[in-house]
């Protein structure tokens, strides 16, 4: 499989703290991709160069091939690429439609062909809605929703990107172990369904291990390990390091 | 009771004037959490580029709609140079900025046009309106429907369209709605043309009846503050509904409560806002904001 992400040599220091030292690993088309290491192992932190929230020190973030890092943030999106946020960032005084609507923005044709767009948007939005479950709940304000439905909704406003690349981090943290089971259903499905490769961050190790193509191991702002699962489950280094209580 | 239903229309109309220019204020607080002091001196800046137009000749209509364009640009422009360099440092710093804006507008009015009261065209018949056997005043009625329709379109424009879901995303979270393609420096410009061209709206309503002078919006801001804290500082519904509560009981008040009259209106604003900070300081439609320390 041709890489889609490639990573290569990232470094970013927070003043004396080096968050990420000489990180890389490759992203397969297609697959679906763990990204995983004790809290402050700097996963959330990559996920912030790719997205361009952060300027990393050093280091290549290729997408296809283009460099990333010559973007903007507000560019990422047009990349085809999205992602979720460990803290749900709902819109909460918008309804769970209009949530995903915000997620059609770069896709929303400027000019004239403008005319009548937000009907097609609406209409994919609603099936996007669908499919994660949501359709039932389209123009319920999404304040107050349940904590597992806001992560739903946040999916699906990344989902209306039709990102190429979906950044998931930490989806499964507050969910209840039902919930996790049918998460990792529906990771797969929509992997499947909108074609598009997922790189995960979570530490829901079984989660991971069920779902994951290929896992990359971070510990203390390095790559510890980089593999398929079984690989990485064998692993000396990473069974004494992370998966210990598995 | 005819004469109460006149009060009444007539603090409809005042409120709809207080509800304009709370909801400029709104638009600002929402995009950047701060209360933009300057609201009223753009508002009366705009008013005297509107004024100018007509004594060039323009008919009021055409000088009105020209002047919330005009209104409209200079937001924007005023944010892109003004304001864009401290919209990273902290609130107080972009709150003291909005006070030299106060000031240096209100400077270069008087400057420009001077210090000397000026009359200004009304847009409306100027005889009485009669409905249901009650004499309504032309003016009053027709604010009331010019600001029906301005806060319908601006209700419109944010429920309705992609630019004003996206500003009302890059108000919220400006780091997601980045990341989800949204220009937030630029709609954070557009709030405040937005809110200029609104604020332009109030003025020329208002200019009629308290005459042109740099000093014209100052006690209108202070009611438009009274009637966003009231409907609650974040809320654009808030902001309209305080507008015309306020306009309503501080025209009743002022009519029928001897002791306020004319002279102490100001001071009944003033009165509301400290009550409402008190009891219930999230106003009629505002939420508490629970904030983890």
């Amino acid at each position: 499989m041709p890489a889609l992400l490639t990573v290569r040599n990232l470094t970013i220091r927070f003043g004396g703290i080096t968050a990420l030292n000489d990180v890389s690993f490759d992203v397969a088309e297609g697959h679906i991709t763990g990204l995983i290491g004790p809290n402050g192992a700097g996963k959330t932190t990559c996920f912030n160069c790719i997205t361009r929230l952060y300027q990393p020190t050093s280091g290549e973030v290729l997408f296809k091939g283009e460099d990333l890092l010559r973007c903007v943030p507000q560019q990422i999106a047009g990349k085809r690429i999205a992602r979720t946020f460990q803290n749900v960032a709902l819109f909460d005084h918008m309804s769970v439609l209009e949530n995903a609507l915000v997620g059609y923005h770069t896709r929303f044709p400027g000019g004239l062909a403008a005319w009548g767009a937000e009907t097609a948007a609406t209409r994919e939005a609603m099936d996007v809605l669908d499919r994660l479950g949501l359709a039932g709940i389209a123009n319920r304000p999404a304040h107050g929703l349940p904590f597992g439905l806001r992560k739903n909704v946040e999916l699906a406003r990344a989902l209306m990107v039709r990102p190429e690349l979906l950044l998931l981090d930490e989806p499964a943290a507050g969910l209840s172990h039902d919930e996790v089971s049918a998460l990792g259903d529906t990771i797969k499905r929509i992997a499947r369904d909108f074609s598009t490769t997922v790189l995960m961050v979570e530490h829901h190790m079984a989660l991971v291990m069920r779902i994951s193509d290929h896992i990359v191991v971070l510990a203390s702002g390095k790559t510890l390990a980089d593999g398929p699962p079984d690989a990485v489950r064998a692993n000396p280094a990473v069974i004494e390091a992370y998966l210990g209580a598995v | 009771m005819h004469d109460l239903a006149q009060q009444i229309v007539s603090g409809l109309a005042q409120g709809s004037i207080f509800a304009s220019l709370a909801l400029a204020l709104v638009l600002i607080y929402r995009a950047m959490g701060i209360i933009n002091f300057a609201q009223g001196e753009l508002a009366m800046f705009t008013t005297y580029i509107a004024w100018q137009l007509t004594q060039m000749g323009l008919p009021i209509w055409l000088a009105f709609a020209a002047t919330v364009v005009v209104a409209f640009a200079g937001g924007v422009a005023l944010e892109r140079i003004v304001i864009r360099p401290v919209e990273r440092a902290n609130q107080l710093t972009v709150v003291i900025v909005t006070l030299g804006l106060f000031i240096s507008i209100n400077g270069l009015a008087g400057w420009f046009w001077g210090y000397i009261v000026k009359a200004f065209p009304t847009p409306f018949p100027t005889t009485p309106l009669q409905l249901g056997g009650v004499a309504f005043s032309a003016q009053d009625v027709g604010v009331i429907v010019v600001s029906v329709i301005t806060l319908g379109l601006i209700s419109l424009f944010f429920q309705k369209t992609k630019l004003g879901l996206a500003m009302r995303a890059a108000a919220l979270y400006p780091e997601q709605s980045r990341v989800l393609g949204i220009r937030v420096g630029w709609m954070l410009a557009l709030g405040w043309g937005l809110a200029s061209a609104v604020g332009a709206i109030s003025g020329i309503m208002i200019a009629p009846v308290v005459f042109l002078d740099p000093n014209m919006m100052q006690s209108v801001l202070v009611y438009a503050f009274a009637a966003a804290v009231l409907g609650g500082i974040e809320s654009p519904v808030g902001a309209v509904v305080g507008g015309l509560v306020l306009g309503v009981v501080i025209n009743l008040l002022g009519t029928y409560v001897e002791a306020i009259g004319n002279e102490l209106r100001l001071a009944a604003a003033l009165a509301i806002i400290v009550v409402v900070l008190l009891v219930r300081p999230a106003g009629l439609f505002g939420h508490v904001t629970v904030q983890r320390v």
